[in-house]
């Protein structure tokens, strides 16, 4: 069975890095979220195609004192969260973009 | 948001700005501060390259306007590009280009919101604005047509003399088409410094009986409190976000502080952005200013909670001295001149964009005329 977690930035949402924060702005609520250095880290590699272990332990784990299990933990919480207001897209399975795009719908 | 801003402005970052992708439109509406010629307006890989630039230099809150948008033919082209760099990307137009079609490509393409202008819920009002027989219908149909994509619409009323008595009934149409409504009650001059649209600006009786009208202000009480004076932090405060976080490129690829600061600042076909917006000394001088070295404003009761816009100030003349119409509105809404009143000082001086004209304004705190009418 995989386990696997995938993510991948929604395409209707808006971002840009200021100082070494990423803003984000979802379209669906307009509402502005600020990305601290970690979650910019998950949110740069989400790509839909790396799986989230793997971006927790090549991305976050390489730059950043702290356990894989931990830092796992908290990436799920995190995408968890972005998920739910429509941010990130998640998915059990790789996500092609047409699905990130589709997935936008307000 | 505002923490956002601050820090924008302490890293010296364009968080936000507009690009008008053309002065041509398919209204000529009365109080419109434009020249709808085209004087060679940038091609499509020129405006691509400012956006790639834009973005690059930080903007992420993109505001894409004009003149009408829908009279670029490549404005899907560019809106794409826009949306593939990433910006919050807010549209300005009148709507009445727009079918289900448009309104489902819009949406596709992540616009945060659509700004529309609506003067008056009556078409012969409306459309008396605009020149264009049945343009309220048209945009009326145009924003349904949004919100049935799920897009955020906001109907924007300029407010004067020719649809005073409507406002409230526009922000009831906000209301009944499920969008917000904003009201503006400043007329400005045009952007070549002519000021004969300037009569169109709500009379100084009808701005108080606005600035009184609780559906609009709230507390009517706090709103028209009479003004406490600046306090140190208010002297040190910076104007608005006019060249500081914030800047304007026309068609032309010409930079300016604000879409209302017709200041040059630089011009993209010679100069790259990230250049104009760090080293142009147009800029670099409007983010010197302090309330505190405005001469006239500094000492005012109204300094610290006056709406004076610097662009306003710089079209009478002089960016560090007072906007006469700010003026206009802190008297009406508090009863109390300004400094600037008080001494019947508007200079309508030497200026680039107005050379020539002579504004001979005089007035005084109890019979404050616009500046257009004084000169007419």
């Amino acid at each position: 069975m995989n386990s696997e977690r995938y993510v991948a930035r929604n395409s209707l949402v808006a971002a840009r890095m200021l100082g070494d924060e990423m803003m984000v702005m979802s379209a669906a609520t307009s509402t502005l979220f600020t990305l601290n250095q970690v979650a910019t880290v998950i949110w740069n590699s989400a790509d839909g195609v790396t799986p989230l272990r793997e971006i927790v332990s090549d991305k976050i784990c390489s730059q950043f004192d702290v356990a894989p299990e931990t830092a796992l933990q908290h990436a799920e919480a995190l995408v968890d969260e972005l998920a739910g207001h429509g941010i990130l897209v998640l998915s059990d399975a790789p996500i092609l973009p047409s699905v990130s795009a589709a997935s936008g719908a307000r | 948001m505002e923490e956002m801003g601050a820090k924008a402005l302490r890293l010296g970052v364009p968080i936000g700005a507009q690009i008008d992708l053309t002065y041509r439109c398919n209204e000529r509406c009365i109080h419109c501060y434009l020249d709808h010629d085209d004087h060679g307006e940038m091609t499509t890989r020129e405006i691509k390259d400012v956006l790639s630039q834009m973005a690059d230099a930080g903007v992420f809150f993109l505001t894409i306007s004009g003149g009408e948008i829908f009279m670029r033919k490549d404005f899907y082209e560019i809106l794409e590009f826009a949306h593939a760099k990433t910006f919050c990307i807010k549209l300005k137009t009148n709507a009445i280009l727009i079918r289900p079609d448009d309104a489902k490509r819009i949406r596709s393409l992540g616009v945060d919101s659509v700004q529309v202008s609506i003067y008056s819920h009556r078409g012969e009002v409306h459309d008396g604005i605009t020149k264009v027989r049945g343009s309220l219908k048209r945009s009326l149909e145009g924003i349904r047509l949004l919100r049935e994509q799920g897009l955020n619409v906001i109907i924007a009323n300029a407010l004067m003399s020719n649809n005073l008595q409507d406002y409230r009934e526009v922000k009831a149409l906000a209301a009944e088409l499920g969008v917000k409504c904003t009201l503006d009650p400043t007329i400005t001059p045009m952007m070549d410094g002519n000021r004969s649209i300037l009569h169109l600006n709500v009379g100084e009786e009808d701005l108080k009986r606005v600035f009184r009208d609780e559906s609009l202000v709230g507390n009517v009480e706090e709103f028209c409190a009479p003004p406490v004076g600046a306090d140190q932090d208010a002297l040190d405060s910076l104007p608005c976000s006019a060249g500081h976080t914030a800047c304007y490129v026309s068609p032309y690829g010409d930079v300016y502080p604000c879409v209302q600061f017709p200041l040059p600042s630089g011009n993209l076909r010679k100069t790259k952005f990230i250049d104009i917006w760090r080293d142009s000394p147009q800029l670099n001088e409007v983010r010197s200013i302090r309330l505190r070295d405005l001469p006239s404003c500094s000492s005012c009761a109204h300094g610290g909670t006056c709406t004076r816009c610097p662009g306003l100030a710089y079209l009478e003349g002089n960016m560090r001295g007072p906007s006469y119409q700010d003026c206009q509105k802190s008297y009406a809404r508090t009863g109390v001149p300004s400094e600037n009143l008080k001494t019947k000082k508007v200079a309508f001086t030497s200026l680039i964009q107005i050379q020539g004209i002579q504004y001979p304004i005089t007035m005084s705190s109890g019979d404050a005329r616009t500046a257009s009418s004084a000169a007419s």
